[in-house]
Formats: C-alpha cells, structure tokens, sequence
C-alpha cells in the first residue's frame, strides 16, 4: 500500500481508462438522478439529440450541423461530470483494492474455553464473532479486530499502515488494540474479538475509501438546495424567455421564434453545471486526499467539522513534548563546582536505565567530557524505589545519590549533614520554569540540583503559529502541576492549558466549550480519552490507540502522529473552500453567456440589440455554440483543481475572502467573454 | 436643465438622505425598546391603553410562541382582515359614510383589492375617488394599511429574535407584537405626519364632493361644453400619513401623491418620502441594537444605501437626459412628461426610487412616462426582491435571507461551514432563505409567461410593442413584490388580471413571510458561535460589497432577458429615433 499512498498524479494511465468507462456506466438516468441538474442537462442532451435525428428527415428552422453539434455538446458536460466523479471514485477504488488484498482468509485458533489456551478448535476468520477469543502464535495473522488480554507480542502492522517498524501490542493499558490483517512476528497473544466480520476496521476503512457508501453531507445537501433552487429559477427564466420572444415577433412584426435547440442550449449555460458537475467529487477527492496522508477519516462529516475546529486539545505527553524529560543542565550548590555535581549525578545515573538517568549521563559526558562508562566491580547501585525515593550507588565509602528535594534533604540529615539554605531557591527556580528539579548529593554534602526538563518536538511552535492563523485556539492538557504546565504552555506557545487533568476534566473541558459554542477536536489514544472522544466533533484517535478509543473517534490517523490534525483541518477547509470557489465561478460564468445567448436569439426581432453583443461574436449559430461548449470543456479544466483542492492560505477570513472573490468571482465572471470569444473565432472558421 | 438645477437637485437628495440618515438611531433605537418591552417616553400614555387591549382580547401578555403557533396567529390575523376588507368592499353600497352613493365592488375586484390591501401591496385596480366610500378608505383600507404594515414588522422582529436568542423554543408573541408596532410605532407618528401633511394644505374632511365652476368653459370632441367639475373630498391626511408610513402606497385618489390634495408642496413631497423610508432604513439599527452588535446593522444600511444611491444616480441621469425624439420636437429642458411641476425631476426622481425600492408603490409621477431606462431602474428596484430598502419589516427579512445565501457562499470561501450572526447555516436555513429570495422572482417569470400566452394576458396591453411588454412585466413585478405601483397602460380591472394579481400577491407575502418565521424558529433553537479569526466578518467592506453583487447577480440573471427584450429594446429604439 505505500506506493499508493505517495502517489500524487492525478491522471494515472490505468485509472483514466476505468473512468472513462465508468462515466459512460454513469449516464444510466437511475444513476444520474442523484445530480438533479447533471440530471435535467441528460434530458435536455436528449431532446437536442431528437431533434437533431428530426432534422435529418424533415425540415426544421435550424441548421442540423447546429443541433447536431450542439447535442454532442450537451452529452459531453454531462459524460466531463461523471468523468469527474468516477475518476475521483477510481482513486479511491484502486486503494481499496489493495487494502481489500491484506483481508485475507485466515484458520483462526479459537478458544473452546476461555480460561485455558490448551484446547482450541481451528475455525475460518470468517466465522468469528465478537467475544470469541482466539490465539495467536508468532508468524500467525490476526484474524479480526480485537483486544489483546493475555501476553505481549510484536506485531507488524503494515498492512494497514504502511509502516514496516513493528509495533508492541500487550494486554492492558493503551497498546492493547489489534487490527485484523496484521502479523504476529514474536511471541504469542490471546485476542478477544471486538467486531464480527464485515464490520471490523478494515472493512469500514474500505467503505469509505471506496466511497460507496458515501452520504451527502449536510453542507453540501445545503449547496444542493441553493444549486438546484437556482437551476428551477433559470428553467422559469427559459419558460418565460421562450414567452417573451414569442410575444415580441408578433409585437415587431419581424423576426423568427426560437428554436427548443436554443432554448435548451440557454438554459444548460445559465444552470450551475460547472459546480454541479464537480461538487461528487471534491468531496471524494477530499477523503482520498486525507487517505494519502495516512488518515482515514470514518464519515465526511468529520472532516467538514474538522475545517470549522476552533479549539484544539491536544495530550502534552508525546504530542508536544517528547515522551520523556531530559536533563539539560547542573547547577552547583556554593561550595561545590559544576564539574563536581556533574560527577556525582553521573554516578549517581550509570546504572539508572530510566530515560531521565540516561539522560543525565549523556549530557554529563557531552557537555562535561567525562569518560567513565562502567563502575568498578565494588561499586552497588540502589535503584529508585517507592521507599527511598532516590536512587545512587555506593563505591566502596562513598555514596552518590539523586532523588526529589524532600528525599536527598532526609537522607542527608540522617547521616548527619546539613542543607544548604540556597537549595530551595534553586529548586523552586527550577520548578517555576517548568522543569524538574532533582538533588544531587556525595556522602552528607549536597552538591548541587540536576535541572530535568520537557524538551518540545521540533516544530511544535511554529504549527501552534499556523493553527492561530488559522482561527484555532490551542489547548494543552497534562497531568503536571499547575506550574509545570504554565511554564511549558508558555514555551510551546499554545494558547491555553488544563493542568492536573484526569479524564473526567477533560470531558468537562470538552463540554464547556462545546456549550460556549466552540467546536472541539481532540486527539487521544488510550481508554480513558475514550470518553471525550466521544463527546469531542473532531475525534482523532491513534492507530496505536486502544480499541475503545479508535471506536470513539471519527477519524483515525495510522501514522499515530498528533500534529496530523493540521493537515486534517486543512484538507476540511479546502473541501469547504473548493465549493465555495466553484459555485461562485459557476454563477459568475453566467453573466458571459447571457451576453453571447441573448443577443443572438433576438437579433432577428430588433437588430439593435446587436450592441449587447459585446463580444462581437460571428453569428447567432456560432454565439451559442461557443457558450456551450466554454461550459462543457470548463469541466474537466477545472476536474484537476477539484481533486486537489483550491489551496487554503491561513490568512484572516476578511483578507482570504477578498482574494477568492477577487480570483474565482471577478475571474469567473472575465474569464468566459475571453474563453467564448476564442471558441468563437474557432468555430467561425469553419463555417 | 442648467447646471445650476442639477447642482441644486444633488445638494437637496444629498441633503435628505443625511436627515434620512440622521433619523435612523433614534427611530432604531426607539423601535429596539419597543420590542423588548423596555420604557419608552410614551410609555405612561400608551401602557394602560396596551393592557386594555390585552385585557379586553384576552391576550396573555408573557406567553411565548413557538414559530409555529406565530405563523398561525400570524394567518389567522390576516386572513380575518381579508374577510373583513372583502366584506366591506362588497357590501359598501349599502354601508353609510357614502356621499356619493357608490355600489359596491364587483366580487373579483374586491377580492383584488382585499388582497392588496392585506399584503401590504395596496395594487389599485380601481380608483379611489370614483368608486371608493368614505368607510371604505377609513375603516377598510386604512385599517389594513396599519395593519399589513405592523404584520410585515411583526416578521421581521421574530426573525430578529431567531438571531439573537440562544437554544429557545420561541419567537416572541404575535398579539403583542403587532399591538406594540401599531400602539407605540406606527399611529404616533402618522398622527405627528397627518398633522404636517394638513399643515400644508392636505384635506380631512368628511364633505361631499365639491363643485366649482370652471373659468373657462371646455369643449369636448362631441361638442358638448362642461362649464363645471367636481372636486372629490374625503379625509385623505389620516390615510395619506399611514399610506407612505407603512409602505403601502395606496392612493385616496387615482392619481396618487401626485394629487394636489394628497400631496401639496415639495415639503409634502420629501416628508412623504421620508415617511416612506424612515421605518426600512431604521429596522437595520433595530437589527444591529437586538444583536448587541449595531455594526451588523450598519453594514445592512450600508449594502443598501449603496444601492439605493446608485439607482438613485442612474435614473436621474436618465430622466434628466431625456428623449431625443421630444428634444427633437423642439421641446427644451428636462424632461417632464408624467412629472408635477411643482416636485422637478429632483423630486419625482427621488420619489420614484423610493417607492419602487420599499414596496410603497405610492407614486408622484407617472412611471409609464419615464425613459426606458428610469423605468427599468424602477422595475429593477421591484424585481431585486424589495430590499432597497424594502416593505416595512419585509424588505429586512428579505435582505437578512440575501445575507444568509451570502454568509453560505462567503463562508464555504473562507473554509468554514457558514454562520451568521453566531448562528450556524444549515439545509433548513438555506431552504427558507432561497424561498424568501427567490419565491417572487418565480411568480413574476410564471405569471407574466402565462398572461403572455394567453389572449386574456395580452388583450390587456393597451400599448402594443415592446413598451406593452414593459407594462406587462411591471405588473407582475409590483403584485408579486407586494410594491403596489403601476404602469399605467394596462388594463388591470378583467377577471383575469384580478386574479392573477391577487394570487401573485397572496403567494408573494405569505410564502416568504413564514419561510421568515420558521427559519426564526431553526435559528433561535440554534446555540451561539463566538466570533474567532475565522469567522466571517459580516460587519466589514467586503461583505458589504458581496451581498450588495449577491442582491444584483440574483436579480441580473433572473430577469436579464426580460430588461433586454423590455426597457433595453425600448432604450435602443428611443436613442435611434423610431
């Protein structure tokens, strides 16, 4: 799957062909019915079509060659919208094809009783149902969605994720979720199924990749109303145009009536064809978008909602710092040298494997050179328990330890030191910039305090810049102290932050805003987010997420990277914006043709009218024919910017509406007198 | 015309649209508390006088209605009113207050008139001074003239509440608030105008018609001479003041206000304007005052002095350029035909967009006479939807649905599902707000596609050609825009102009009012956005600007073809001389 998903072209060879098939399947009128105006434009290609084959046995007003040519036209804005929508579903389809390939058929080892994993009966994937619990050896496939409760296991997921690096999936805690289809590569699990088959994630992945089973969303039913409101409006226009003409030919006394070729002609320019014809597939092409930056978004109107988010609660553990503190400098007590604590907290560290102790000894020997990599044999090492609260080693008579304030200052005056009265000072300095403080002492004497601290991503700050362009309102949540968490908002430059926060505080938080009017996204992967996942508009949930919070989300994101919700949010708007931009060039398009139709359809009644001509388009024939085939071939110039997307520039709403109405609005009303005035010169070429 | 008369004219209208402009926030503001419930400093006078109203009705004065129980009572006030009218019209033959013994209306022109009359049209298929009775003009036409106005209020105020209020079930009352809009709003100040307007020679009276001997005698073509003519009464202050006031433009007499007796002086002249405008242009400040946020309403009034100046300019320009073929002829200076002398292309002009761009259709001139051009300009302020300002409360509603389909466009622009004023834009929404905006545009295309098929519709058109067109096409427009204006040159009072019209009206006022109500409804059940960077500013230039090209564009393309086979054809031959 991972060539598929770097993929970028749109017109890839193999896909084009399938399309083109599949917008001819389209034009069945039962299929088309969905697009009311493509739908009415079909009929209206057809009349033409009848009157054209009418033309070739009896004599009509018009020449056949114009209705003829006006009738291929017609049948090819309709085949440009399906074109359109198939080739934006065909992306789709090709992926799903592929994931559809991981959904093998496996011989699952279910347990006859749950209690024991000695007797099994081997039964197909198939026919596993939720609850059932099955085991899985190394080497084996997972044979559904399920939850690991019993072992640890590697399991190699690339199947759904494109990631070769194998995962740790074990029972209990946040890693417990498993994806049918995925590997087992070392030791062995028991899975309790969580969804039968047909149901399972990778299945609903499939749906709606596929965009099968794609609903409308509101917004875009709430388009639809607007374009199809438009569309009865200009039919009338059509009706009524048809009366006026009639009534002016008796009134002038000169003229001819207009022809239904004309009429059908007018009214396929005025309704909004160009947006109705691509607005299936930006919405499809939208979630393919999504799906190539690994994010499979479980309904369309997550992502909509996604582009509306003003307030973004994002875990500060593993999204906007790195997972584990670092140690980032020593700071001596007087009396003692820097050189000195970094000694002692570098014993102190040798044997801690937590990452806080490597990091220690890492800065010691960066910063300070120190050489020593292994402790004489003498040396015995006290590891951090919950008693002592501090850890060290011994060598022969002297003791090293590191530990909290309240820790270090007991040991110490148990063995008959004293402290300093600088280090509470320097501690609380310490805890006030958001860092954490660690004591070190030799023997009775306190040398001086281990400054541990949340390093930020790289990055993280200028994403926090982009979001605020954006209109989105930061939220960090953790559970540090209040003034760890202050300390570290300010650095990362997120606009506001819940600290001591339990699951329940996040829900409230959620709600809160919610209730102020806010839309909330969230992103979160254990069992205890599940809660405000749920409560949350935008839910993201990692891959490696637990099954109850991928279940409580709306979008899942595979590669489990927490900052993806800007591209989310992103792509949510760029949906939005692409409709927004298409419709109002659609209409704006309409101001050209009727400048090209009007006058030629009355030319004959009052020759004056000639001066709307304003494009001094050759004849009444030619005027109409450039004005429908502009709207035709607009279709698939614009099929590329419908499947990528119009680009979102974060910019205040004021200015980014003034630019797009500046491009798509005055653009779409200049850009069709140019475009029907070079088809006109074509055409008049030739006759 | 000099340059010193253009000069003058510009220095008057600049000159009114400030007072214009000046009188907004107070009547907005007044219109605000009103509404709200707050004391007014006519609230010792007219409290007591509402509670006995209440208490005689059996209206219970804090009970809120849901959208669907307003629209109700909303109906059933109005469909009563018609009986009432549709009664009286009938029946006034027998009635008293009838010097000059006129029968009663023929059922299909009372119906007409009904109808008219109940929408707030005031469409006149009839003339005042030859076929109407004193108790008809008081207690029918005047009634609903108060009555139609403070129903179109009553509208606009609910949808108003739609916006402002937060997860409620309810709209306000409709008892109490057509009551409040008539008490505090709508008869002090036309008993203030109706004064003024006497002041200057404006009759009231309940006389028989005069009769004065002429100072020459007359000679018909028959021969016959006429030494004497008869002078019609009535008590036309009162009607006149209520008349422009609440938009409704129903003459007293056939000629309208640009009758010496409904209209006097060029001060009767610009207070009738005013009139006209004041309640249109204040309901924007009513609007921003509700929202907390009068900026919002001062952005409406911007979009819609923007185009009512721009209209304004245009027509000027037309009629002070004239006809080439009159100029031809000799005749020098401004043109004239169909204006008063004593009003000027300044005035008459003014007066004109005025009446088109509310849903007046009080008239001081004679629109059939305008060039093509100022006659499009008149019959395009009617086709826009009555939003330049618009009827009284309607032409908000109107303008508030425009600003929903724009919020929905602008807002899909920007990447945000669209919201207004805090509220989110959803399917329902964008239904109702197209029904609004685009519900009297389909009648006009309907209805003037049917009459000119039909040898009823044409056999109408007095003046054949594309001016009978014009005619036509106005008709309809003022019906289904509820405006209530005429080209003359038709001939309205057939069965079949009476009920088409009368249908075209019914459909143009209730259709789009309960659209109002029941998005009211949606949107007050709706919670509150708070504005971030994201949202849209509607208060600003560019929305100003994009709702002002939303208005025209809708309108442009709805009625392109009918301007250019109508107005545009004329203009053409005009310029070329035929």
């Amino acid at each position: 799957m991972g060539d598929i998903t770097k993929e970028n072209t749109i017109f890839k060879p193999e896909l084009l062909s399938q399309a083109l098939l599949d917008s001819f399947k389209k034009l069945n009128p039962l299929c088309i019915w969905r697009n009311p105006v493509m739908f009415l434009v079909e009929i209206g290609s057809i009349i033409t079509t009848l009157g054209f084959l009418a033309g070739l046995f009896f004599k009509t007003g018009e020449p056949s060659w114009f209705t003829g040519a006006v009738s291929l036209w017609l049948w090819l804005t309709v085949i440009f919208s399906t074109f359109a929508e198939s080739l934006a579903e065909g992306r789709g389809k090709a992926r799903a094809e592929s994931l559809r390939k991981t959904r093998t058929e496996v011989m699952a080892k279910k347990l006859v009783n749950p209690e024991s994993k000695e007797k099994f009966e081997l039964i197909s994937s198939e026919n596993l149902r939720k609850g059932d619990r099955v085991l899985v050896e190394a080497g084996g496939i997972i044979p559904g969605d399920g939850e690991v409760v019993e072992g640890a296991a590697l399991v190699n997921e690339s199947s759904v994720t494109g990631e070769s690096a194998p995962v740790v999936r074990e029972s209990g805690g946040d890693r417990s979720a498993v994806t049918g289809g995925t590997k087992v590569i070392s030791n062995q699990i028991i899975v309790r199924i969580t969804a039968n088959p047909g149901e399972a994630f990778l299945d609903r992945m499939i749906t709606m990749v596929e965009g099968a089973k794609r609903r409308k969303t509101p917004n875009e039913i709430a388009l639809e109303v607007l374009l199809i409101s438009l569309t009865a409006v200009f039919m009338l226009v059509v009706i009524n145009f048809n009366s006026l003409i009639t009534y002016s030919v008796k009134a002038a006394g000169q003229g001819v009536p207009v022809s239904i070729t004309m009429l059908i002609a007018l009214f396929v320019c005025l309704a909004p064809t160009t947006i109705a014809a691509l607005l299936p597939a930006i919405g499809i092409a939208g979630m393919d978008r999504l799906f190539a930056k690994n994010v499979i978004a479980l309904s369309g109107r997550a992502i909509e909602a996604s582009g509306d988010v003003d307030i973004l609660l994002l875990d500060k553990t593993g999204t906007i710092t790195l997972g584990d503190r670092q140690a980032v400098e020593f700071i001596p007590l007087p009396g003692s040298s820097e050189q000195e604590v970094a000694n002692a907290a570098l014993f102190a560290s040798l044997t801690d494997e937590t990452p806080e102790g490597r990091s220690i000894v890492v800065l010691a020997k960066k910063k300070y050179q120190m050489r020593l990599t292994a402790l004489p044999h003498s040396a015995k090492s006290f590891p951090f328990t919950a008693q002592t609260r501090l850890s060290g080693v011994d060598i022969d008579m002297d003791s090293y330890r590191k530990g909290a304030i309240t820790a270090i200052t007991e040991y110490v005056k148990n063995k008959g030191g004293n402290v300093p009265s600088e280090l509470e000072e320097i501690v609380k300095s310490i805890a006030k910039s958001g860092g954490t403080p660690l004591v070190v002492c030799h023997n009775a004497q306190i040398l001086g305090v281990i400054h541990l601290k949340d390093i930020l991503k790289g990055g993280i700050r200028e994403r926090f810049v982009q979001l605020r362009k954006m209109g989105i309102k930061t939220v960090m949540i953790t559970g540090d102290n209040y003034l760890t968490a202050a300390a570290i908002a300010a650095e990362a430059g997120v606009d506001d932050f819940l600290s001591e926060a339990k699951p329940e505080d996040k829900l409230r938080l959620i709600r809160e805003k919610q209730q102020q009017g806010h839309m909330v996204a969230m992103t979160g992967d254990g069992t205890n987010d599940a809660p405000a996942l749920a409560q949350a508009d935008v839910a993201v949930a990692m891959n490696t997420g637990t099954q109850p919070a991928r279940e409580a989300a709306n979008i899942i994101d595979l590669d489990s990277n927490p900052t993806k919700l800007m591209d989310i949010v992103e792509i949510g708007k760029q949906i939005l914006i692409t409709r927004g931009t298409l419709t109002t060039f659609s209409i704006a398009n309409d101001v050209a043709k009727y400048f090209a139709i009007i006058p030629a359809t009355m030319i004959t009644i009052y020759p004056q009218l000639d001066i709307l001509n304003i494009m001094h388009l050759a004849n009444p024939y030619s005027a109409v024919l450039s004005a429908v085939i502009f709207n035709a071939i607009i279709i698939p110039m614009l099929i590329p910017l419908a499947l990528k997307g119009v680009k979102y520039r974060p910019m205040p709403a004021e200015k980014l509406l003034m630019y797009n109405l500046l491009v798509y609005g005055l653009g779409g009303m200049i850009a069709p007198f140019i475009g029907i005035k070079i088809i006109d010169i074509v055409i008049s070429m030739f006759i | 015309m000099t340059a010193m008369e253009i000069f003058f004219d510009i220095g008057v209208m600049l000159f009114f649209l400030i007072v214009l402009t000046l009188l907004i926030k107070p009547l907005g503001t007044y219109m605000t508390y009103v509404y709200q419930g707050k004391r007014t400093f006519l609230s010792p006078i007219l409290v007591p006088l509402e509670n006995l109203i209440y208490k005689a009705s059996g209206i219970k004065q804090d009970e809120e209605m849901d959208w669907k129980d307003y629209a109700k009572a909303l109906l059933l006030f109005n469909s009563l009113g018609l009986i009432v009218l549709f009664l009286i019209l009938l029946f006034q033959g027998i009635l008293p207050l009838n010097p000059r013994g006129f029968p009663g209306f023929p059922p299909d022109l009372a119906f007409n008139t009904a109808v008219s009359f109940v929408t707030n049209t005031n469409w006149q298929a009839y003339s005042g001074e030859t076929t109407a009775s004193y108790l008809t003009q008081m207690s029918g036409l005047s009634v609903q003239n108060f009555l139609s106005a403070a129903t179109g209020m009553c509208i606009a105020i609910a949808l108003i509440r739609g916006f402002t209020r937060r997860t409620s079930q309810t709209i306000g009352n409709f008892w109490q608030d057509v009551t409040k809009s008539v008490l505090y709003i709508l008869i002090p100040i036309s008993i203030i105008a109706a004064l003024l307007l006497v002041s200057q020679g404006v009759i009231q009276n309940f006389d028989p018609y005069a009769n004065s001997s002429l100072l020459q005698s007359f000679q018909t073509q028959d021969g016959q001479s006429i030494n004497n003519q008869i002078l019609p009464m009535g008590p036309v202050a009162s009607q006149e003041a209520i008349k422009e006031f609440g938009t409704n433009g129903g003459g007293f007499f056939n000629a309208n206000s640009a009758h010496p007796f409904e209209n006097p002086t060029p001060l009767t002249n610009y207070l009738e304007i005013l009139l006209i405008l004041l309640i249109p242009f204040s309901l924007t400040y009513t609007f921003g005052r509700f929202t907390g946020n009068t900026r919002q309403g001062w952005a409406l009034y911007a979009t819609i002095m923007m185009l009512f100046t721009i209209f304004l300019g245009v027509m000027y320009w037309s009629e002070y350029n004239g006809n080439p073929i009159v100029q031809k002829l000799g005749v020098t200076g401004s043109y004239m035909e169909g204006k008063e002398v004593r009003f000027g292309i300044g005035g008459s002009v003014l007066f004109a967009v005025s009446t088109t761009g509310t849903s007046s259709g009080a008239v001081n001139s004679m629109h059939d006479s305008l060039t093509p051009i100022g006659g499009m300009i008149a019959m395009l302020l009617i086709l826009l939807g009555e939003v330049v300002p618009g009827g009284v409360g309607s032409g908000l509603y109107t303008i508030l649905a425009f600003a929903i389909v724009a919020v929905f466009i602008a807002g899909l622009m920007i990447g945000r599902t669209p919201e207004y004023l805090g509220k989110k834009i959803e399917v329902f929404e964008m239904r109702m707000s197209v029904l609004i905006v685009l519900t009297s545009g389909i009648l006009v295309l309907i209805f003037v596609s049917i009459a000119l098929v039909t040898y009823a519709g044409i056999s109408s058109i007095l003046n054949p050609g594309q001016h009978g067109l014009s005619e036509l096409l106005y008709a309809f427009a003022s019906a289904s825009n509820n405006n209530g204006s005429a080209f003359a040159g038709l001939n309205a009072d057939t069965l079949f102009y009476n009920i088409l019209t009368a249908i075209a009206m019914l459909i143009g006022r209730f259709v789009p009012g309960v659209a109002a109500l029941a998005m009211a409804g949606s949107l007050a059940k709706k919670k509150y956005i708070p504005p971030g960077i994201g949202t849209l500013p509607t208060h600003q230039i560019t929305f100003v600007l994009w709702l002002a090209v939303v208005i025209l564009i809708v309108g442009a393309l709805t009625f392109f073809p009918a301007m250019s086979l109508g107005p545009i054809v004329e203009h053409m031959i005009m310029n070329a001389g035929q």
